[in-house]
């Protein structure tokens, strides 16, 4: 038995060596990139985070929602309204208070949706989606409408870094890296945790053959609902994290395509591994970035790119590249 | 001693009728199996017993408890366990992990989020033993969607297995196999009934193997039974040779 | 009173264009079992190529009446689009899992939606002279257009024209056969190729054709085809995917909701019918007439 804890310890090195060295690796780029750099790539771990949680219920338990844009938009707007309404600016207290509301939509919404699958259960998240949408976009006196609600620069630890003054957008945006880099790490772990637990195996068990999971005695209804409520919470982290940085809350975050762009970074990386999702976050951030600067016409670029994705690369960048590592490992035994 | 029974079971699919009123008796400890043509009625009752369908009418008891109604499941709680006629597995999952999934559902251990799998040893190896016992365990880290189609038989069964329950439903679980393999699966069902801690009934098409393992062969005919007795006993009914066309009746 | 019929009057005019959107939408599914995420901007497609038309045909100094034929242009065009579309985009992942088609469409949705801002740019394109080209109707107090009884009256041949091709022709009987078992079909000898182009152009068109005729009374936006998929959907959702009575109860359900939500609830109008949606998709989730 200890014999066994030790081999499964020991197999598990190489792993926890690579991510700290990637972690290291992110830690270090404020030092040797500009500004701009470290502020896309926060967008960029931020949208990894989205994209992780996402995965949970694509790529682990097999169901495809179009409407997650209602979870990332309600951390966005909780945010909003925190500092709005109620004057706070902690990033502690938001990431407190809006993770249990997310939490709980998510439950709410998972509940109602988990009960049909494939393409009625993607129409009904779409459509609870929506529902906020319009409620964000028409409650105006609420939600300020099409202009949205400005977020004003957060405190960081509890109100122990704050940034006022000369020099406060640098101290702002190197901090605030910083601090999604820790969140993005946490959640990386957590996620990692989650899908090699009994649970995760029998999510996966339930997205790869529903009937037989049933007669193994699995209550296949509990375990979407409660997939999909990490699911949003996940991605509800994201959007609370998304706010301060973008500091704008608009009703395009909760509009459907949003939603789209969100599958969109998951087929990017690869929704079948674990690490896929985290390059399609980074990756489509600067993809979407480099197309809006490059061309008016960034939406063609980006399905042009989409559909091509499909045909070509349908694993995603991460499968890709280990289809072609057991290529060549392949190629070097014989 | 009676493990489950039926009572006057009946399912109809349109004008035919698969489960005429039938009055099944499993007893506790034997190797049953379910002979007949196809679209004799077999699997149907199968389905009926394992929650997979609900009979038009009539009742289920199992341990003289009535299920009829009983969720899938509250069934597999219960003690009742199923393979399926077309490989049923978890492919994306490894070979290990598909039986430790058995007996993470069998001891309520689906619900640990903050465990890894890996790290739960007793179940770790409780699978390789499984697997050991079905000769799988050199394939345990392979993704369960890359084995042949042998072993695919034989993982399913050992997953059935694995809830270690009380009765065993196999639905042709021999059926494109080789002959090494069929030894392999029905050996192992076999020694682990005889170490009586399961009843199994399997539905089978090859008669070799039938009479070879069997306690007990239940004949069905559209629907109903037509012959029920010791392979020696159904050896010598007259009308199982008629049904039986052209299968050699060796020893 | 007057009043009363002037809102039925708009549910009703409404509701046609909602009904040729979803109908389309449905036919598509209930025979391809595609979800097609770009169709509103198909809708959008037509709403802009009958503006643009018309905008063209009165600088060459055309007389107002030659102007209507424009419409069904528009729609064919859109046709077009579609015939183009199916075999290139969309046939190469039947075989494929049914996310893979539904990003496709996504990614379709992209393409086209900056396609229409490459051919007319960002700003709204109208085509309201063929509105007034008609004169307008006393109805109470209150003058009401007489196009409006046109977009009606469109959309009930439509409906009555695409019943009798689904159920009196004897395409009509392929589509329904591909449509219950394509495999089927396919051994039988019928061409499923052509039933699917087919079937799928004859969806855009009814989509094209709702853009067309909607595009008189309000302009052609940037937008409209996203905003219109989702209510395409609350209609789809409430009347069963797959069926043409659905898509019209659908239709005017939608509709008149979405009339009296405006008149006593503004701000919940769209709230109200996406929940209705969910509400009968928890219910009845194959919707009011569907079969799933």
């Amino acid at each position: 038995m200890q014999a066994d804890a030790a081999v499964a310890r020991r197999s598990k090195l190489p792993l926890a060596v690579a991510a700290i060295m990637i972690l290291l690796g992110l830690a270090l780029v404020p030092l040797v990139a500009g500004l701009y750099q470290t502020q896309l790539l926060t967008y960029g771990l931020i949208a990894a985070i989205a994209a992780l949680g996402f995965n949970l219920l694509l790529g682990y338990t097999g169901l495809l929602s179009f409407g997650h844009s209602a979870y990332f938009g309600i951390g966005a707007y909780i945010v909003a309204f925190l500092a709005d309404d109620f004057g706070i600016h902690s990033m502690e207290a938001y990431i407190l208070i809006g993770l249990p509301v997310t939490a709980i939509l998510s439950a709410l919404f998972g509940y109602i949706c988990v009960r049909h699958t494939r393409i009625f259960f993607g129409i009904l998240t779409l459509a609870l989606s929506q529902v906020l949408w319009s409620l964000a976009l028409k409650l105006f006196w609420v939600t300020g409408g099409t202009d949205g609600l400005r977020i004003p620069r957060p405190t960081l630890l509890a109100g122990l870094v704050t940034f006022t003054g000369a020099g406060s957008f640098q101290r702002f945006i190197t901090s605030y890296y910083y601090y999604v880099l820790a969140v993005f790490a946490i959640c990386v772990v957590v996620m990692w945790v989650i899908v090699h637990s009994p649970f995760g195996k029998a999510l996966q068990a339930i997205r790869d053959n529903e009937t037989r999971a049933r007669f193994l005695g699995l209550r296949i209804r509990w375990f979407r609902w409660i997939a999909f409520l990490i699911s949003g919470t996940f991605t509800g982290l994201a959007g609370l994290l998304w706010a301060p940085l973008n500091g704008l809350a608009t009703p395009d975050v909760l509009y459907w395509p949003f939603s789209g762009e969100i599958v969109f970074t998951v087929l990017l990386g690869g929704f079948r591994n674990f690490t896929g999702p985290i390059l399609g976050g980074i990756v489509f951030t600067y993809l979407k970035t480099y197309a809006v600067a490059t061309t008016e016409y960034w939406q063609l670029l980006l399905g042009v790119v989409l559909v091509l994705l499909i045909v070509v690369l349908p694993t995603g960048i991460v499968g890709a590249l280990s289809s072609l590592a057991v290529k060549l490992k392949a190629r070097q035994k014989s | 001693m009676i493990l489950l029974r039926t009572v006057n079971l009946r399912k109809q699919f349109g004008d035919t009728r698969a489960c005429d009123g039938l009055d099944f008796v499993v007893n506790s400890g034997e190797f049953l199996s379910l002979v007949g043509s196809n679209g004799a009625g077999k699997t149907t009752l199968v389905n009926l017993i394992s929650a997979h369908l609900q009979p038009d009418s009539g009742q289920i008891l199992f341990e003289e408890r009535d299920i009829t109604f009983m969720s899938v499941t509250d069934r597999i709680r219960a003690g009742i366990a199923r393979s399926f006629q077309i490989v049923n597995l978890f492919d994306g999952l490894s070979v290990l992990d598909n039986v430790a999934l058995s007996i993470f559902s069998r001891d309520r251990k689906t619900a640990k989020i903050a465990k890894l799998a890996d790290h739960d040893f007793d179940v770790r190896d409780e699978a390789l033993t499984v697997l050991g016992q079905f000769g799988l365990r050199g394939k345990a880290e392979v993704l369960a969607g890359g084995l042949a189609q042998g072993e695919r038989k034989l993982l399913d069964v050992a997953v059935a297995y694995a809830l270690r329950p009380k009765l065993l439903f196999l639905d042709e679980p021999t059926s494109g196999v080789s002959t090494h393999e069929k030894a392999q699966i029905m050996d192992t069902v076999s020694s682990v009934v005889r170490a009586g801690t399961v009843t199994a009934v399997v539905i089978e098409h090859d008669m070799d193997v039938v009479f070879r393992y069997s306690d007990r062969i239940v004949m069905m005919h559209e629907g109903a039974f037509l012959a029920d007795g010791t392979p020696d006993q159904i050896r010598a009914h007259k009308d199982v040779a008629a049904i039986l066309l052209g299968a050699p009746l060796s020893v | 009173m007057s009043i009363l019929v002037i809102q039925i009057l708009n549910s009703l005019l409404y509701a046609s264009v909602l009904f040729l959107i979803a109908a389309g939408l449905s036919l598509i599914f209930g025979v391809m079992r595609i979800v097609n995420l770009a169709h509103g901007t198909l809708y959008a497609i037509g709403a802009f190529v009958t503006a643009w038309l018309v905008g063209q045909a009165l600088a060459l100094g055309v007389s107002l009446g030659w102007l209507f034929l424009l419409l069904p242009v528009g729609a064919v065009v859109v046709a077009l689009v579609g015939f183009v579309i199916e075999p290139l985009l969309l046939r190469p992942f039947y075989r494929r899992a049914e996310e893979y088609q539904l990003l496709v469409t996504f990614g379709l949705l992209l393409i086209l939606e900056d396609v229409i801002r490459v051919l007319w740019g960002g700003l709204p394109l109208s085509a309201d002279t063929l509105m007034d080209a008609l004169p307008s109707v006393r109805i109470g107090g209150f003058l009401y257009p007489g196009y409006n009884f046109v977009v009606i009256a469109v959309g009930a041949v439509a409906a009555l024209a695409l019943w009798l091709v689904i159920y009196r022709t004897r395409f009509g009987v392929m589509l329904r056969a591909t449509s219950q078992d394509r495999r089927m079909a396919s051994a039988l000898g019928l061409n499923v190729g052509l039933v699917y182009v087919s079937a799928f152009a004859i969806g855009c068109f009814m989509a094209g054709l709702g853009g067309a005729i909607i595009v008189p009374t309000q302009a052609a936006v940037l937008g409209m085809g996203v905003e219109a998929l989702v209510l395409a959907f609350v209609v789809v959702v409430i009347g069963g995917l797959g069926s043409l009575q659905g898509a019209l109860v659908g239709a005017l359900i939608v509709s008149f909701v979405r009339t009296a939500g405006i008149q006593f609830f503004p701000e919940l109008e769209l709230a109200i019918l996406y929940l209705i949606a969910a509400l009968v998709l928890l219910v009845k989730p194959t919707g009011l007439f569907g079969a799933a």
